[in-house]
């Protein structure tokens, strides 16, 4: 071996050692300084005949470009070193939690009534609204329930002080009779009627208070009226609706008869899972019936050209069964531990 | 209404099951809310006399009894009862037998004497929960025989929920002949016979008031044995129908009662004086009711009088004085028709409902009065004894309710209905439930029976159809309908983006009671005359909300109880004042707002974030996103609810839309609310406006930022230095952010500084320094000479 090899090999053995940037910078100088080895080569070549000059030139070089790419080699070993370390030092427990603030939540029954509406708007549905202290007359007698009649005993209504014509809205229905007037001053212009097709979520109130009954609960009627809506439509939509609220068609659906002053003929409707906790069990979620000629008439319609269904359900129930909640009281005590399930 | 399925089906006997027939029913409109067995599950129980009955040589409470269970032999029963007497007939339970709780009798020892069988108490039997001693049965029962034919325990009590148009089902016979009419299975009626006169004493009856009474009858009764017991199978039909048995001569008007559906009344005839009146009250008139309660009876309220006094309410009850007793021994009994308008809404009135009223006002069949009162003649003779009189009938025919034909177009019903179903087909339908039906043309003309009171007009009809056909059989359809597209505006946000804005800003939706405590009304919102209602649930409930604010507080109380401190609650809802011209009910606003709370710490516990309390600036952060990109502005207020030094009102393009601040620290004090609770509520419908978004023209050109730091008056409020700048600003100037507030070191006490970033930018070519410069002097000389500002570092 000769002497400019034993160099290259030298070189490359101390760069190796080099453990950091600044030894390799004195490594590189013991042969590239000003009287580095390979420099002194250099200086020497001066000294020789031009013929073994420019062969000992090119081994000189060669040794050189050889030295110059292992330090390079090293250096970006090195380099590579260096960021593995830092990146070493920098790592994170990535268990640990995100940081910020958490959100809240609607409230279950909310949840619900989002759904009720979305799903009822989806063939045509719109929203309505009525007021929560209401007139006797919107409440009851525009619903074809005079003074007296038995119906009232069925509503334990609460009353103000002082005026006997208002009082806390039983039910969503008195929204039936605003909404028919509303529809009707809209469209006089026409000879035919569009449809009226609205839903009036809210809160009503009765003096009752038990685990299964609430003063304030919510309720969500619905009102379809036209030219040739049947029972049959009425059935095919709420079935509709429970099937596509519940996301299941292990569900029956029942339709008993019931009497409600403002509908006739008048159902109950009760369901029953098929499977789950509640298997096989008829739980009643809503009133409905098709449109006593009475109501029609009092929300200026022709009982004679149109007819229709209306329907009150009880969001609260559904949310009941649908989320497992088995007290009523839990959704009106604003306990954050119960609310903040239904995020 | 509750029942005894046995004697249901002694007037109709379907080949159902109870399940099966409770169901029919339900499916009729008669719900049956619950069908409970009168026993539960036991066999091989048996009726026995005891033969024998000597002390337990070897326990103190315990008798060794020889019985006489009908097997041939006597039976040695080991017994603690303290009853177990010789002659006394029970309950016994052989061996091999299985009582309730599938508890199995064997032959065992007890201290060393077989016994072969157990006698038993109610309670093992689960009839009641009598435990006192061995069910000591009537001397006449036949030893031997299955105590569950004995005592009819195979039984359902049914319990039915009736609708109130349904009155022609509050009896026993109506409820079958409903039953009969569903299965097509004959009914077999109470034989009733007309009772022919034995003796002549009558009493007139006068009626003073047709309309309400057209129809009583009356018959006097003597030589009636109050104190005749009252039959067994009476007894047991009326305690399965949940009515206790009182005396012979009550329990009968009660059994024609649940029997047939008309009320009765018994008076003590010799309490009576002259003729019978059904009348009107006079004024300050009053009546000692049954109950013991003295009423002073409306004007409307309708009495049964003699010449002497006022007697009864009409219908409802029976009076104190002239009732029966034991010692009664003449009897007129009334039986009538009382108009359901005459009768309706009126015990409410004085606080109860009978069974009376309850029929009533529903409506009794008003051909039935003679009838019922055969029919309770012919038990009181065979039960009490005695001879009765004629009946005296009054009635004012003119007054009885019509019942006049009703048309059903059956092209009509098919319509409302959704079904296919024959002209035909319908006649046979109606004619089941006793409708008399004639053919009109294309009509039928449909005459309703004097039992129904719910037949009136053709939608009465249809409902009748689609409960015979069965709503189970009517298809359930998707309708047809128009499509068209629903109209919505962009600019109209829902109620529902607000709810998940602000949960998704980390508060927790919550709904409280519309109703509260008058206290919160006075303390919050300083509301000396709430609404109040005039039948409270509760007194903490006795007035109506006119915020929302205090429902969150209580929110938070609830939450801080439950060791929840950091505590996020929003309400989206109804707030009710007063307001001559309300609408769209007159004397009432009653607008939907929206109000959050924020208290504890701002963000939960956590390891990367200091923990910091919740102040002003936080909520009315959330304030503010709920409302951009539109730009609230705030002003100072003084609120009852809200720290004086803590709380703004909530401008919106110059309109007042709510507040915010702090919980004024006395009330956070005395309701206990932790540290500095914050809070807003704005008008609902202000937070459903949107803005439909304008585009402009962006600058493509560079832009120059400056910051100008202002020292000025501690009170000067930073809108009202912002403003004051962005006035001033020239054209260039594009947005002034106030970036920092600073007092303290190198300020004089009663001074701040406020720090602005001035943004400039032109669209078409980049400003020069001098414009810059120019436009930055211009800013600070308008606040040195409107806002005495200075520059902050200037000449200090």
């Amino acid at each position: 071996m000769d002497k400019l090899d034993q160099l290259v090999q030298q070189a490359a053995e101390a760069f190796s050692a080099a453990a950091d940037g600044a030894q390799l910078e004195q490594a590189k100088a013991r042969f590239f300084g000003k009287s580095g080895s390979l420099t002194e080569q250099m200086k020497a070549l001066g000294k020789l005949a031009p013929e073994q000059k420019r062969e000992a030139g090119a081994a000189i070089n060669r040794a050189k470009v050889a030295i110059e790419a292992a330090l390079e080699a090293r250096r970006e070993a090195l380099r590579e070193a260096a960021l593995l370390a830092q990146l070493a030092a920098e790592a994170l427990d990535v268990t640990l939690p995100g940081r910020g603030a958490v959100s809240g939540g609607l409230h279950p029954v909310s949840r619900t009534l989002e759904r009720i509406e979305s799903l009822f708007r989806s063939v045509g549905f719109v929203v309505a609204d009525g007021p929560e202290i209401e007139t006797d007359w919107h409440n009851f007698t525009a619903l074809n329930t005079p003074e007296n009649h038995p119906a009232r005993s069925m509503h334990d209504t609460f009353y103000l002080e002082g005026r006997d014509d208002v009082l806390l809205r039983t039910h969503t229905s008195p929204v039936q009779n605003r909404a028919m007037m509303a529809h009707v001053e809209r469209y006089k212009h026409l000879e035919t009627m569009p449809d009226i097709r609205v839903i009036a979520p809210g809160r009503v109130y009765r003096v009752d208070s038990d685990a299964t009954h609430s003063p304030m609960f919510h309720q969500v009627e619905g009102l379809w009226v036209g030219e040739n809506v049947s029972f049959a439509d009425l059935k095919g939509v709420i079935a509709d609706f429970l099937r596509k609220f519940f996301e299941t068609e292990d569900l029956q659906v029942r339709f008993r008869p019931s009497f409600f002053p403002f509908t006739e003929p008048s159902a109950e409707i009760d369901v029953a899972f098929m499977s789950g906790a509640l298997e096989g069990r008829w739980l009643e979620i809503a009133g409905c019936g098709m449109v006593h000629p009475n109501v029609l008439r009092l929300g200026g319609i022709d009982p004679e050209r149109y007819t229709g269904f209306a329907f009150g359900m009880g969001p609260d129930r559904l949310t009941m069964l649908r989320y497992g909640v088995n007290d009523l009281r839990l959704f009106f005590e604003g306990d954050l531990r119960f609310l903040s399930q239904f995020r | 209404m509750q029942f005894s399925e046995h004697w249901l089906r002694t007037f109709t006997n379907p080949l159902l099951d109870s399940a099966a027939l409770g169901h029919l029913m339900t499916m009729a409109g008669l719900e049956v809310e619950e069908a409970e067995p009168v026993a539960p599950p036991f066999t091989n129980i048996v009726v026995a006399q005891i033969v024998e009955a000597e002390k337990h040589p070897n326990a103190d409470k315990l008798k060794l009894c020889k019985v006489d269970a009908g097997t041939g032999e006597l039976l040695q029963i080991v017994c603690g009862a303290p009853n177990a007497a010789v002659g006394l007939k029970v309950p016994c339970a052989k061996v091999g037998a299985v009582l309730p709780g599938d508890f199995a009798i064997k032959a065992a020892k007890l201290r060393g004497i077989e016994s072969f069988g157990m006698l038993c108490s109610e309670r093992e039997l689960g009839l009641s929960d009598d435990h006192g001693g061995l069910y000591a049965l009537p001397d006449d029962a036949p030893v031997g025989v299955d105590i569950r034919e004995y005592l009819a325990l195979d039984d359902t009590l049914f319990t039915i929920k009736l609708t109130p148009n349904r009155s022609d089902c509050l009896s026993l016979t109506g409820v079958a002949r409903e039953v009969a009419a569903l299965t097509g299975v004959p009914m077999v009626r109470p034989e009733i016979t007309a009772v022919a006169p034995t003796i002549d004493d009558r009493r007139t009856i006068v009626l003073d008031a047709p309309e309400a009474c057209p129809r009583y009858c009356g018959r006097v009764l003597k030589g009636v044995n109050a104190k005749a017991p009252t039959p067994d199978w009476m007894k047991q039909r009326l305690q399965r129908s949940g009515i206790r048995s009182i005396s012979a001569l009550v329990d009968i008007t009660n059994y024609v009662m649940l029997e047939l559906g008309q009320p009765l009344h018994a008076f003590d005839n010799t309490r009576l004086k002259g003729a019978i009146h059904v009348r009107l009250p006079v004024e300050g008139e009053q009546v000692l009711l049954l109950n013991e309660q003295t009423v002073t009876p409306a004007a409307d309220t309708l009495l049964i009088a003699d010449e002497h006094c006022a007697l009864a309410l009409a219908g409802i009850m029976g009076g104190e004085d002239s009732g029966i007793t034991l010692e009664t021994s003449e009897v007129f009994l009334e039986s009538a028709f009382f108009a359901p308008d005459a009768i309706a809404g009126r015990a409410r009135v004085y606080g109860f409902a009978s069974d009376a009223s309850h029929r009533f006002e529903r409506g009794v069949d008003f051909a039935l009065a003679r009838p019922a009162l055969e029919r309770a003649t012919g038990l009181v003779l065979d039960i009490c004894g005695g001879a009765a009189g004629p009946i005296e009938e009054a009635l004012a025919a003119d007054a009885l309710p019509v019942r006049a034909p009703v048309r059903l177009r059956p092209v009509r019903a098919r319509r409302v209905l959704g079904i296919e179903m024959a002209d035909d087909e319908m006649q046979t339908l109606l004619e089941r439930v006793h409708l008399d039906v004639s053919r009109d043309g294309d009509m039928l003309l449909v005459s309703p029976p004097s039992f129904r009171f719910d037949i009136e007009i053709e939608e009465d009809l249809i409902e009748e159809l689609a409960r015979l056909h069965g709503y189970d059989n009517i298809p359930a359809v998707a309708p047809l309908g128009r499509l068209v597209m629903l109209d919505r505006s962009e600019s109209d946000r829902s109620e529902w983006d607000v709810r998940h804005l602000l949960a998704a800003r980390g508060f927790q939706e919550v709904v409280n009671f519309a109703f509260v405590e008058e206290a919160w009304e006075r303390d919050f919102c300083a509301n000396e005359d709430p609404i109040r209602l005039a039948n409270p649930i509760a007194s903490q409930m006795s007035v109506m909300r006119s915020s929302l604010i205090p429902g969150l507080a209580a929110n938070l109380l609830t939450n801080r109880k439950r060791q929840q401190n950091r505590v996020r609650v929003f309400e989206l809802g109804r707030c009710f004042e007063r307001k001559a011209d309300g609408q769209p009910v007159a004397g009432f606003h009653q607008p939907r707002r929206i109000a959050a709370l924020a208290a504890g710490p701002v963000v939960p516990e956590q390891w990367g974030e200091r923990s910091r309390t919740t102040d002003f600036y936080d909520l009315k952060g959330d304030l503010e996103a709920l409302f951009a990109p539109r730009e609230l502005s705030f002003e100072c207020l003084a609120d009852p609810a809200l720290h004086p030094g803590r709380a703004a009102v909530v401008m919106l393009d110059g309109r007042r839309i709510g507040v915010i601040g702090e919980l004024h620290p006395v009330w956070v004090q005395r309701y206990d609310l932790g540290p500095a609770p914050v809070v807003f509520e704005v008008e609902l419908d202000a937070a459903l406006e949107a803005v439909l978004p304008a585009s402009g023209s962006v600058s493509r050109m560079p832009a120059v930022a400056r910051d100008l730091a202002l020292v000025v008056s501690q009170e000067l409020s930073a809108a009202r230095v912002l403003s004051a700048l962005r006035e001033a600003a020239p054209a260039l100037v594009r947005e002034i952010n106030l970036f920092d507030v600073y007092h303290g070191k190198g300020i004089d006490p009663d001074k701040k500084s406020l720090a602005f970033s001035v943004l400039m930018q032109d669209t078409q070519r980049t400003l020069e320094d001098a414009e810059v410069e120019a436009a930055m002097s211009a800013l600070l000389r308008h606040a040195e000479l409107t806002l005495g500002a200075r520059l902050r570092g200037a000449g200090e």
